[in-house]
């Protein structure tokens, strides 16, 4: 009788024991079940690139991203001349921005440029060379690392990435290399517009017998050469590069523009 | 016993289906190539059918849309005028196959034969047609021969890639005989013809004194917004003006609808003009040409179809050069 209770008594123990590393063993899982959805569930690209995973290693090296609609890409849908399509970027209520890389995931050479905004606002808009339809994409990094990734898909039929530069067909290109002009507008109602123009080939290296020669850093500095902002540029930025920035211009005398192509030749320029 | 009875009928059945099945697939297969047929025989059929214009002139109306693989091509007004001696044809559409729809369409309904041809600019809907009247000649000005000359043919592969299969055996074919700007006299008629430009480096007008039918080719769009892919529009608007003064009977637009008024030329002329005055301001404000793109259209102009569409070509293909002379 004793020996039968006494039984019962290790069954019902066994039994709750069972019952709470049960439920310990479901909790667990539901927490790393949990876990595993918001840590490391796979992104699902909004614009649905065969590339995705490729340019997210080769341009971001695969760090933390998030699609964010508040980093504003526009490109035509159509590219009407594959040399010339213009792109801007416009990042807006994120917070601070140390760098926006552009790439295009498809295009034989996918980074377009990287803009370090520093002192003026997260915005660039200029024109690049396309070779076929491609996302064209921003990635804004924030200060904790994370990269806001915007774009949209850009239609082309093609061709801008392998022709030679025009300049090419003028025996002059080599008088102007370099030559830069620009202007400034004060907007009283949202931060003032600069935009620059740089003589420069900008080739990519894909058009036959035609090395790659384009620049590769551009800075501005104030007057007494503290940094602004800056640039890095890639092949695909179009031939005589125009560039569009927003700034507050009170608060920089004299704007100096300086960088150089990679075959080392200089740029520089103040601008007004 | 069962069993095997059992057996004998589910073997039946499956006999059955299979030859059901058999069955389907035949007809399926049959209509299918039925079909197939139909597709081909009617994919390169523009169903060209014109309309007239008063009396003796006529006008195969294109679409007023963009390139696609489904008008293919045909979005250009191309027109003829019976004379005594024979048809004038201006402008001849957009390939090969178009050409020869039309050719047979006006020498079937009227019996004549065509005597002359005539180009409005180097535009590949305009002239990709000529192929099919080798035998005739094919005039136009010194400007426009040269520039099919010279860009003809890449004009055409550019057709080729944005219509497909209709563009099959198309090559660009030069006129083969240029005209001065003046009156000269085919089949009877009192032909002016008019040399002008804006829309391209060198457009020409044709005026049928004859009948009061003015030919105004892409110096005019109707209820269709202005293509400016080669426009100086400061030209092409003296140019509108020029043919403003003209007394004519009717209108035929190089596309839209053919009118008796002044309407089409005021529309394109307010188009041109607001265009222009907007793209120099935005320039002036320091605006970038992804911000042009984006500038809010007036609503007046909702009656020009495609408007956002080719107002963004339009940008995409004058703001570049505007902002170089801008900045020299």
């Amino acid at each position: 009788m004793a020996n039968s209770t006494l039984l019962k008594k290790h069954s019902m123990i066994k039994q709750i024991m069972s019952l709470k590393t049960g439920i310990k063993f479901i909790l667990s899982l539901w927490l790393l079940t949990m876990a595993h959805l918001t840590y490391s569930q796979p992104l699902v690209d909004p614009l649905d690139s065969p590339s995705w995973n490729l340019v997210h290693k080769l341009i971001l090296s695969n760090e933390t991203v998030i699609f964010d609609d508040r980093v504003k890409v526009v490109v035509p849908d159509m590219a009407e001349d594959p040399m010339n399509v213009p792109v801007s970027v416009n990042v807006d209520g994120i917070g601070e921005i140390e760098e926006i890389r552009l790439f295009a995931d498809l295009n034989p050479i996918k980074e377009i440029l990287n803009f370090h905004p520093g002192k003026i606002e997260p915005f660039i808009a200029f024109r690049f060379k396309v070779q076929n339809s491609t996302p064209v994409r921003a990635a804004a990094r924030t200060k904790d690392g994370v990269w806001h990734v915007g774009g949209s898909w850009l239609d082309a039929t093609g061709g801008g990435c392998t022709a030679p530069s025009l300049g090419r067909a003028l025996d002059n290109w080599v008088d102007t290399l370099g030559d830069v002009k620009s202007r400034l507008w004060s907007r009283a109602d949202r931060p003032d517009r600069l935009r620059f123009r740089i003589m420069h080939p900008m080739d990519t290296g894909l058009a036959p017998g035609i090395p790659e020669f384009y620049i590769e850093t551009l800075e501005l500095k104030d007057k007494h050469g503290e940094l602004i902002a800056h640039i890095e540029s890639y092949q695909p930025v179009s031939e005589n590069p125009f560039f569009s920035v927003d700034l507050d211009s009170k608060l920089f005398q004299g704007i100096v523009l300086s960088g150089r192509d990679n075959n080392g030749n200089l740029i520089n320029q103040v601008l007004q | 016993m069962n069993i095997s009875s059992n057996l004998s009928s589910y073997r039946q059945m499956h006999i059955y289906y299979i030859r059901r099945l058999f069955k389907t697939s035949l007809l399926v297969l049959v209509l299918s190539l039925f079909n197939l047929q139909l597709i081909n025989a009617s994919e390169l059929d523009y169903k060209l059918v014109a309309e007239p214009v008063g009396k003796g002139t006529y006008v195969f109306i294109g679409s007023t849309k963009y390139f696609s693989k489904k008008n293919g091509g045909n979005i250009a007004n191309a027109a003829y005028v019976v004379t005594n001696s024979g048809v004038i044809v201006i402008d001849t559409g957009s390939s090969y196959q178009y050409g020869k729809q039309m050719r047979k369409y006006i020498e079937s309904t009227t019996g004549l034969s065509i005597i002359k041809v005539f180009n409005t600019h180097h535009h590949p809907d305009h002239f990709l047609g000529n192929q099919a009247f080798k035998d005739v000649s094919i005039a136009s000005l010194q400007g426009i021969v040269n520039a099919i000359d010279s860009q003809g043919e890449a004009l055409n592969t550019n057709l080729y890639a944005l219509v497909g299969d209709w563009m099959k055996e198309t090559v660009a074919y030069s006129p083969t005989e240029v005209v001065t700007p003046g009156k000269i006299t085919i089949g009877g008629h009192d032909i002016e013809i008019i040399a002008l430009d804006g829309h391209t480096d060198s457009d020409m007008a044709i005026y049928d004194h004859t009948t009061g039918v003015l030919f105004a080719g892409d110096l005019i769009f109707h209820d269709r917004t202005p293509a400016v892919a080669n426009a100086n529009i400061q030209n092409w608007l003296n140019s509108i003006r020029q043919l403003q003064e003209l007394d004519y009977t009717y209108l035929i637009a190089g596309h839209g609808p053919v009118t008796t008024d002044q309407h089409a030329m005021i529309q394109t002329h307010d188009y041109l003009s607001w265009l222009h005055e907007t793209l120099q301001s935005a320039l002036d404000k320091g605006l970038d040409i992804s911000e042009a793109l984006e500038l809010e259209l007036p609503k007046r102009f909702q009656a020009l179809d495609i408007l956002h569409e080719e107002y963004k070509r339009g940008v995409l293909q004058l703001y570049p050069s505007m902002e170089q002379a801008y900045f020299e």
